[in-house]
């Protein structure tokens, strides 16, 4: 009965999707021009996309790192009294945001301090006869951007000598994060419409072109995807094209800061992400977003064209 | 139901508010050959987009091949359109194809397998008289093998019905006439074709049914009739 709706074959036939990708390959030489402009409007995003996440993942993983390790540090005046003490205790676990409160007596502040001297605590060993140091909580918040809060309610408490936090560096660091995340963000989309846009205005124009071509297809019953596939490879070369010179570069360009820069670093407790981990994942992320700009900025072209 | 064609109340309002058709109800049987005739603006391109689902009716309802394409979905419309044979007054062949890539096309776009497909288009350039020009471009072709071209593309798909636009628009004539005999050849092998026309000489020379459309509406539905206007 029904004649209309013959059994749509979802599996494409081989033949059908060479077909495809002649076509689309015909099309990307013929307008040749205009897709090495796309492609390279493509390029120079991701170039810029591929730095500008190099240096985030990074400043992630330092600020992750420093985070765990930010602690306020609270010194007590040393003729607190131990029902003192253990009130204060009190009070700062009270304290909001506030994770975790330790003790840390005279004794083990000195130890640690030695430690961290290393060969120069020589000279420090007299200060093992009389230790100079108070007594400390250590207070871990729960968020590092917190920190500051904390320690401005810890300042007033009595029986609190001083409080210290990595005042300042820590501060400057997160502003530093936040800005330079936000402007990037602003600036990678705008740069990814640009790329898309442009995309979309090529693979236009060869539509226009095979105008007719579409409108004769679509006479003699071709689906819609039919017609849609060759837009669609065309997208998708476009953009992993426009994707190669990013990705080398950002295999060169952290080949070199990771292994002239890293060492450096490494002084200041600060260590990169390792090469392969990070080249390896930003090479897919940039083919993964050079194609999905293709694709994307192909299809949105196409479908206008779809309707007679 | 024999009826290849079948419209009841069809009624289509343009968005800015143009009635384009008010009401049709017609039948056309399985064979038959039925011109569309009436003066500019009548309705005629209306009802043959109509037909070939390029527009949806407002109301009614239209069956072709037995079933309703008034509410037939977008992803169905290229299915439908594989059981009819559109032909234009332009033609509509694609200028970097040869002959024979013409009318293949029709088939490599539904993904026909090629050892039919060429079968089928030597069978269908035969029928038009056109086999030894399979290899020219269409720039290399009279406006009547053109055309002769774009009916073998529409038919290579052996749709039931034949829609065919002003055909002989374009033509002389001498080419028409050539044309006619195209039709008649597809006629008699069963193929029901429709025909917008102006073609005064033709229609009252080779008389078959003849619908008259006015103002969207059928004014004369008559069996060999003929053309009726002063153009």
């Amino acid at each position: 009965m029904c004649v209309i709706s013959r059994k749509v074959t979802t599996a494409m036939k081989i033949r059908t999707l060479r077909r495809h990708i002649n076509e689309s390959f015909k099309s990307l030489g013929r307008n040749g021009w205009m897709t090495f402009a796309s492609v390279s409007a493509v390029t120079v995003s991701l170039v810029l996309v591929g730095l500008f996440l190099m240096v985030m993942f990074n400043l992630n993983k330092i600020a992750g790192d420093i985070e765990s390790d930010v602690e306020v540090r609270v010194y007590l005046d040393q003729s607190i009294t131990q029902p003192q003490q253990t009130a204060l205790k009190n009070d700062l676990k009270g304290i909001k945001h506030v994770q975790s409160v330790r003790f840390q007596s005279k004794k083990e502040g000195l130890n640690s301090l030695m430690e961290s001297l290393g060969n120069d605590k020589k000279s420090f060993s007299d200060l093992q006869k009389e230790n100079p140091l108070p007594n400390a909580f250590i207070l871990k918040t729960k968020k590092p951007e917190q920190t500051i809060h904390v320690a401005n309610v810890v300042k007033n408490l009595p029986n609190v000598t001083d409080v210290r936090y990595g005042k300042g560096t820590v501060e400057k660091l997160f502003k530093f994060i936040n800005i330079a995340r936000n402007v990037g963000i602003v600036l990678i989309i705008g740069l990814l419409f640009t790329s898309v846009f442009l995309i979309a205005n090529t693979i236009k124009l060869t539509i226009v072109a095979r105008r007719r071509e579409i409108e004769i297809m679509k006479l003699v019953g071709a689906t819609n995807a039919f017609v849609r596939w060759p837009y669609f490879i065309e997208g998708l070369v476009m953009g992993v094209l426009g994707s190669i010179i990013p990705v080398i570069l950002v295999m060169v360009v952290y080949r070199f800061a990771y292994y002239s820069l890293g060492g450096n670093l490494q002084q200041m407790f600060i260590k990169l992400i390792p090469y392969h981990t990070m080249t390896m994942n930003l090479s897919i992320l940039l083919i993964g977003i050079g194609a999905l700009i293709g694709v994307w900025g192909s299809l949105s072209s196409v479908r206008k064209f779809l309707k007679v | 139901m024999d009826d290849v064609i079948l419209m009841q109340n069809v009624w289509k309002a343009y968005p800015n508010g143009v009635m384009a058709l008010n009401g049709i109800d017609l039948s056309v049987k399985q064979g038959e050959f039925v011109y569309i005739v009436g003066p500019s603006g009548a309705g005629k391109s209306t009802f043959i987009k109509m037909v070939i689902r390029e527009l949806k009716p407002t109301r009614g309802k239209i069956f072709i091949n037995n079933k309703n394409i008034a509410n037939l979905r977008e992803r169905q419309v290229p299915y439908f359109r594989r059981k009819i044979g559109i032909v234009f007054q332009d033609f509509r062949l694609l200028p970097k194809l040869t002959v024979y890539e013409n009318v293949a096309f029709a088939l490599e776009v539904i993904e026909e397998h090629p050892r039919q497909i060429k079968r089928r288009v030597m069978e269908v350039l035969d029928l038009v008289g056109l086999k030894h020009k399979m290899r020219s471009f269409p720039d290399q072709l009279s406006g009547g093998e053109q055309q002769r071209v774009s009916i073998a593309r529409s038919i290579c798909n052996r749709p039931p019905v034949l829609i065919a636009d002003e055909p002989t628009g374009n033509l002389d004539p001498e080419t028409s006439w050539q044309i006619m005999d195209v039709f008649r050849r597809i006629n008699e092998q069963g193929t029901t074709i429709v025909m917008a026309t102006h073609n005064r000489e033709i229609v009252n020379k080779i008389r078959h049914r003849v619908l008259a459309l006015e103002g969207g509406m059928i004014v004369r539905d008559q069996q060999e009739g003929d053309y009726g206007y002063e153009d």
